[in-house]
C-alpha cells in the first residue's frame, strides 16, 4: 500500500519509483495496465487454477473413494452389485450400493423422458414459431425456472406431487416417479434453452430450400430443422441428464430414501446423492460407512465423467 | 487511472491476505484461544475479562441451545467470539478429535462410534432430550405396548388394526443410519431390534410433515417437536407411560438421550468458562427448558455409555 501512495503523487512518483522498485521489476510488470505480462499472468493463473481445481477434486475423491476397498477391504464388485445396504447392522454389516446406482439411473432417464418432449417443444416454439414473443416472454420465463432454488422444487414436490401420488397410486406417495417428475421439471429449462440455441444455429438456407420445394412449416421443422439440429439436441438432453444425475436436495425430499431396490416406479427408492447427503453428517471420519459414502461419491464422479465423454463425442461428431 | 489500479490491486492483495490469515486462524483457534486473554480488561467487571474465539459444531439437535447460550455468553463477554455450526453428530466427534472444533456436539456417546478415541475426549452432558414415536392421527392409536411398538417397527405388523387401531396400512418413517435420534430410538424403544425399511428423512421438520400428511404413518422425534395444542401428529405413550418431561426425569419413560459436548482433552480456560456457563442455572433453568430439552440437574436417573440406567 505504501508504494500505491507514492504513485498517487505525480511529482515524486518518478523519482521515488526508480528508487523503490525496478522499472522492469516484477511489481511493475504486474501493476502497469499497459503491460503485456500482467494480462498474461491474470489469464494464465485463472486457467491454471481451473485445472488444479478439477485435478484436485478428482484426485481427492479417488483417494477417499478407494479407501473403502483398500483400507476397509470391501469387495468392489459386491459393492457395486450388492443390493443389501445395512452399514449399521451389528453382525455382518453389508454395503451393497446397487439400489442407489439403479435409483440414480432410473431418476435420470425418467426425468429425461419427461423433460425432453416438453423442452424440445418449447425450443421449437421459441426458435421457429414465435421468434419475437419467444425471446421476449419465453426467455425470461426459462431464466426464472433456472433461477428457482432446488429446495423450492423439493418443497413443491413434497406438498403437491407426493399427496397426488398417494391419492392416485396408493402407498406413501414417496416414489421414484415423484423424484423423476421433480427433477424433470428442474432440467426442463436447461434442455429447452440449449435446444433453442441449436435450432437457431441451423442455417436459414436449409429452411428456405425446404419452403422452395413446397414444404409446409410443420414439414420443414420436422423433416429439415430437427434432423439438422440433431446431435446438438441430443447434447442438450445429455447435459440435462448430467444435471439430473447430480441433483440431491429436491430428490431427497420426495423419493423416500429407502435402501431396497424398487420393484416399480411407484415404489420409494434412493439415489447416490440422497444417501450421501442423508448419512454423511452422522458418520465419523475414517469409519467404514464414511469411506463407503466417499466411494458412492467416487462412483458419482465416474458416471458424470461418462456423461461428459458422451457430450464430447456428440459434439465432435457434429463438428466433423 | 493509475492510482485507481494500484489501489484496486492493493485492496485485492489485502483481501486475499485476510482470507488466508482467517483460514489459518480457524485451524489453530483451539490453541490460541487460551493464550489471548491478555487484551485490555474491562474496567467495570471485577473478574478477568475473557477474549478469544470458540468454534462449536456437530449435532443439529443441540445446535439451537448452543447458539442461544453462545449469544448470551457473548453479550456478557464482548471480546469473545463463538461460532456455532451444524454438520451432524459424526462430524462433531470427528472434528473435535481432530482439533478443528473446540467443542464437538453429539447426540450419542463417543464410545458408540468405532473409530473415535473416547478416552481422548472429555464428555460434558449439557442436556437431556426425550423422544417418542409420532403417529398420524388417522391410525387411531395413542398408546402401544413396547412389544407392539417393536412389532410395528420391525415390520411384523403391517396394519394398525392388529395393534388396536383403525384398518389402515402402516407406513414407517425412519432416520438415516448413524443418526443420533435413530440410535436412541433403536436402543431404548426397540431394544436394539433392526427396524424394517421405510421412508428415510433426516430433518425432524420433514419427518413431522410426512407423518402428519400420510395416513397411517409412524416415525419418531424429540419431545420438543410435539407442541401442546398441535394435533397434526399423535404423541405416542409406551406401555401406558406418557412421554413427558416428568416421566423422562424420573426414569419411567425409557427413550431419552444425553446431549453431549466433547472437548479434546482438558478444555482451555475460555472453553471451560463457556461450558461452565452452559451448566450454570442461568442456562439450565431458562434456556434448556425453553428450547425443549431437560436439564441434567433434574434427572433422577443416569446412564452410562452402554445404556445401563441407574438411580442418581
Amino acid at each position: 500500500m505504501k508504494i500505491g501512495k507514492v504513485a498517487m503523487d505525480p511529482a515524486t512518483a518518478t523519482a521515488s519509483k526508480s528508487k523503490l522498485i525496478n522499472e522492469k521489476g516484477l511489481f511493475w510488470r504486474l501493476t502497469d495496465r499497459t503491460s503485456e505480462s500482467r494480462g498474461k499472468v491474470l489469464i494464465y493463473s485463472s486457467a491454471i487454477l481451473m485445472i488444479v481445481a478439477v485435478t484436485a477434486i478428482t484426485l481427492f475423491l479417488t483417494i477417499q473413494g478407494l479407501r473403502s476397498f483398500v483400507v476397509d477391504h470391501l469387495n468392489f464388485w459386491t459393492f457395486i452389485t450388492g443390493t443389501q445396504w445395512y452399514p449399521d447392522r451389528a453382525q455382518n454389516p453389508s454395503f451393497g450400493a446397487f439400489p442407489f446406482i439403479f435409483g440414480s439411473m432410473a431418476v435420470t432417464f425418467l426425468a429425461a423422458l419427461i423433460a425432453t418432449p416438453i423442452a424440445i417443444g418449447t425450443a421449437i416454439f421459441m426458435a421457429e414459431l414465435a421468434k419475437k414473443w419467444g425471446t421476449k416472454v419465453m426467455q425470461p420465463i426459462i431464466e426464472i425456472l433456472v433461477g428457482i432454488p432446488s429446495v423450492v422444487y423439493g418443497l413443491i414436490g413434497l406438498s403437491l406431487i407426493v399427496p397426488f401420488m398417494r391419492v392416485h397410486f396408493g402407498g406413501s406417495g414417496f416414489n421414484l416417479l415423484a423424484g423423476a417428475i421433480v427433477v424433470g421439471i428442474m432440467i426442463l429449462p436447461t434442455v429447452a434453452s440449449i435446444a433453442a440455441d441449436s435450432i437457431r444455429a441451423v442455417p436459414d438456407s436449409l429452411r428456405q430450400a425446404s419452403y422452395a420445394i413446397g414444404a409446409t412449416k410443420w414439414q420443414t421443422i420436422w423433416r429439415v430443422v430437427i434432423p439438422a439440429a440433431g446431435s446438438s439436441l441430443v447434447t442438450a438432453i445429455v447435459l440435462g441428464m448430467s444435471r439430473a444425475f447430480g441433483e440431491a436436495l429436491a430428490v431427497q425430499m420426495v423419493i423416500g430414501n429407502v435402501v431396497t431396490l424398487p420393484k416399480s416406479i411407484f415404489d420409494p427408492s434412493a439415489t447416490l446423492t440422497t444417501i450421501i447427503t442423508l448419512s454423511m453428517g452422522h458418520t465419523t471420519t475414517g469409519s467404514i460407512l464414511n469411506d463407503a459414502l466417499w466411494s458412492l461419491g467416487f462412483i458419482l464422479l465416474l458416471i458424470s465423467y461418462v456423461f461428459i465423454v458422451i457430450i464430447r463425442f456428440l459434439s465432435r461428431r457434429r463438428n466433423a | 487511472m493509475k492510482k485507481k489500479n494500484l489501489l484496486a490491486i492493493g485492496l485485492a492483495l489485502v483481501l486475499s491476505l485476510t482470507l488466508i490469515l482467517s483460514a489459518c486462524g480457524n485451524g489453530s483457534s483451539s490453541g490460541s484461544s487460551d493464550s489471548s486473554s491478555s487484551s485490555k480488561s474491562d474496567s467495570s467487571s471485577s473478574t478477568e475479562a475473557l477474549s478469544g474465539k470458540i468454534t462449536i459444531g456437530g449435532s443439529t439437535a443441540l445446535q439451537p441451545l448452543a447458539a442461544q447460550a453462545a449469544k448470551e455468553f457473548m453479550d456478557k463477554n464482548p471480546n469473545v467470539q463463538i461460532e456455532v455450526q451444524g454438520g451432524g453428530s459424526g462430524t462433531g466427534l470427528s472434528e473435535a478429535q481432530a482439533g478443528n472444533f473446540d467443542i464437538g456436539m453429539s447426540d450419542v456417546f463417543a464410545e458408540s462410534k468405532s473409530n473415535i478415541d473416547a478416552k481422548a475426549l472429555k464428555d460434558y452432558q449439557v442436556a437431556v432430550v426425550g423422544m417418542t414415536a409420532a403417529v398420524n392421527p388417522k391410525a387411531g392409536v395413542k398408546n402401544l405396548s413396547k412389544k407392539d411398538l417393536q412389532a410395528v417397527f420391525t415390520g411384523k405388523v403391517k396394519n394398525w388394526k392388529e395393534v388396536g387401531g383403525k384398518d389402515l396400512k402402516i407406513t414407517l418413517v425412519n432416520r438415516p443410519d448413524g443418526s443420533g435420534t435413530r440410535a436412541t430410538f433403536d436402543q431404548f424403544a426397540l431394544d436394539n431390534k433392526t427396524p424394517a425399511e421405510g421412508i428415510t428423512q433426516d430433518s425432524t421438520n420433514t419427518v413431522k410433515k410426512i407423518i402428519s400428511e400420510t395416513p397411517g404413518a409412524i416415525g419418531y422425534m424429540a419431545l420438543s417437536y410435539f407442541t401442546a395444542n398441535d394435533s397434526s401428529v399423535v404423541k405416542l405413550s409406551i406401555d401406558g407411560v406418557e412421554a413427558n418431561d416428568d416421566n423422562v426425569a424420573s426414569g419411567k419413560f425409557p427413550v431419552w438421550a444425553y446431549e453431549h459436548m466433547y472437548t479434546k482433552g482438558e478444555p482451555s480456560k475460555l472453553v471451560k468458562a463457556f461450558l461452565d456457563f452452559i451448566m450454570s442455572d442461568a442456562v439450565q433453568t431458562k434456556d434448556v427448558p425453553a428450547q425443549g430439552y431437560l436439564s441434567v440437574n433434574d434427572m433422577k436417573v443416569q446412564r452410562d455409555a452402554t445404556g445401563k440406567q441407574s438411580d442418581k
